[in-house]
């Protein structure tokens, strides 16, 4: 029985939300979506255009490299994420009492605001004199220019974003611990092999948070902004090739939106981006179907 | 016990590649111009001179002054207006409720660039597009995160403490206030701090909203240093190291102060699908 007075009191209470909803969320998308049917630059009010926005994104080379790049780095920066952090979450469940300060460690580098990561390894990437490529040289490895060979742009963006694995980590460390101790002992009573185990006991069971952080880590890397702006964008001026390398597709948007006053235009560029982020997290669902246990929802 | 050695030494190891940057970026910020890129591990002299000169050439002081306002504004509106709607989501019962909390979760998913156009223009018609008030006003509404986050806290909260209260007269508003507010401290706790680094980090908003740099955030700020400082043939490296030093410390310092919250924010987001 729902009373009437119940009733009030919960939409009250809901109320900030609902109108921020509104505000900052389906009436902006609404109205993006709009003006990507015209043209508007802030001084004159929005001309119709009808889909020639988006027949110019089709054409347009630039927003080409940056979905091409946006991709590309997140093809490499997801599933190495998800690895290293296993690994690193491996470990700490195994290091007994000095877990807790490993932890810290591993975890205090997200702290970093990312404009003072980006700063800081712009010099440990560089390829003449900085600490990657030293410590490279320990291993008779001679490291590539990472900050302005074009090829390597990337997969430096790439090994820079590992440094802040450590929350990923932390939320993998909880799942495993509540991976029950009885279906090891079973395993190992079978005589499976550590390698077996972490197939058929640890990963099932832990499957779900790792699909989970698939699916957000996705969508957090197509949208990958400050530290390649930082770094390759801005008052900053980088050569051509370093910043077709370096531009991914909410810098495009950001350019198109705040530099040229092309607000139609980096509209029709945000939905695409939507409905691609859009059919990516469905074809992900989907998969997870086959793959996912969900055992360890909590 | 001995089969932890290689464990530990191993995460020795990467704790110490983990620990290096934030050594290095240390270092940097005490060497002078010509032993920058050294890889020292000490500076030899170590000199506080870069943040003095840094100290001279912006105005960092209101840019720290700056970030604390913006984040201490952006993290009690963000915790307020998301317990009070959490606890409408948790504590009462009317239609339409799950459904409307199933897109409170759903909007989690959307990706925050497809709305960054149309908002600026709703603070443009508005006149605030060059304040600092869109950086953490938008706030005052409830975040879907914490909201979620929030509702658990106030889920996990015996359903007798507000009977009790009931029969003893307190309305709704009272009930939150003193008795679920003080019982969810803990996930007051997490959201604040939670917020409060979001907001110190973020450069996009910044980027879009401030045009006067007596107004700008530490990292808009730290944007400017190192467009300014690091780059050409008088690039001064060691005064952007040092002026991205005060950028992290408050962060770090957070993080230290307030770890366990930060490791209880990060775990509980797993729950969210």
């Amino acid at each position: 029985m729902v009373s009437t007075r119940e009733a009030r009191a919960g939409w009250l209470f809901v109320l900030p939300w609902v109108a921020g909803f509104l505000l900052l969320t389906a009436g902006p998308m609404l109205y993006s979506l709009y003006l990507s049917f015209t043209h508007y630059d802030l001084l004159k009010p929005p001309r119709f255009a009808g889909l020639q926005n988006y027949r110019e994104i089709l054409l347009d080379g630039r927003a080409a490299t940056a979905l091409w790049n946006t991709v590309f780095y997140t093809v490499l920066h997801v599933p190495a994420q998800i690895v290293l952090a296993l690994g690193l979450a491996s470990l700490l469940r195994r290091a007994g009492r000095s877990a807790g300060l490993f932890r810290t460690v591993l975890f205090l580098p997200t702290m970093t605001p990312p404009v003072a990561l980006a700063a800081l390894f712009l010099l440990l990437l560089n390829g003449q004199n900085g600490a990657v490529n030293a410590v490279l040289g320990w291993f008779g490895f001679s490291g590539p220019q990472w900050t302005t060979d074009p090829a390597w742009i990337k997969p430096g963006l790439v090994l820079m974003s590992l440094w802040t694995v450590g929350s990923t980590a932390v939320l993998y460390l909880a799942a495993l611990t509540r991976v029950p101790a009885e279906r090891y002992e079973a395993a190992r009573l079978d005589g499976a092999s550590a390698w077996r185990q972490f197939w058929h006991v640890t990963l099932p069971g832990i499957s779900g948070t790792v699909y989970f952080t698939l699916v957000v880590n996705t969508i957090a890397s197509l949208q990958v902004f400050t530290e390649a702006y930082t770094m390759f964008f801005g008052a900053r001026p980088s050569t051509p090739a370093e910043g077709d390398a370096a531009l991914f597709y909410v810098i495009y948007l950001f350019q198109e939106a705040f530099g040229s006053l092309r607000m139609g235009y980096a509209s029709a560029l945000a939905w695409v981006l939507f409905l691609v982020i859009a059919v990516i997290t469905v074809v992900q669902v989907r998969l997870s179907r086959d793959y996912v246990h969900y055992e360890d929802r909590s | 016990m001995i089969r932890r050695v290689p464990v530990v030494a191993a995460l020795l190891a990467i704790g110490l590649l983990f620990a290096y940057p934030f050594w290095w970026l240390v270092s940097a910020s005490l060497k002078d111009r010509s032993r920058v890129f050294d890889n020292a591990l000490l500076p030899s002299p170590a000199d506080f001179a870069n943040y003095a000169e840094v100290w001279r050439a912006v105005p960092l002081l209101a840019w720290v002054g700056n970030s604390a306002a913006v984040g201490i504004a952006a993290a009690v509106a963000a915790t307020v207006s998301s317990a009070v709607v959490a606890f409408g989501f948790a504590r009462f019962r009317f239609r339409g409720r799950d459904a409307l909390f199933g897109l409170v979760l759903a909007t989690m998913m959307l990706p925050g660039a497809v709305t960054m156009v149309p908002v600026y223009l709703e603070w443009h018609a508005v006149g605030l597009a060059t304040t600092q008030v869109p950086l953490w006003a938008g706030n005052l509404f409830g975040s879907a995160f914490y909201v979620f986050l929030l509702r658990q806290f106030f889920l996990g909260l015996p359903a007798e403490v507000f009977d009790a209260a009931r029969v003893d007269g307190a309305g709704p508003w009272r009930q939150f206030r003193s008795i679920a507010l003080p019982l969810a401290r803990p996930g007051l706790v997490v959201v604040l701090v939670f917020e409060l680094k979001a907001a110190w980090t973020d450069l996009i908003r910044p980027l879009i909203y401030l045009r006067e740099p007596e107004l700008y955030t530490l990292p808009r700020g730290l944007k400017a240093v190192l467009d300014r400082f690091g780059q050409g043939g008088e690039a001064q490296w060691e005064l952007v190291m040092a002026a991205s030093v005060v950028a992290t410390v408050p962060m770090v310092l957070l993080f230290l102060v307030a770890q366990r919250y930060f490791v209880r924010g990060v775990v509980t987001q797993r729950a969210e699908e």
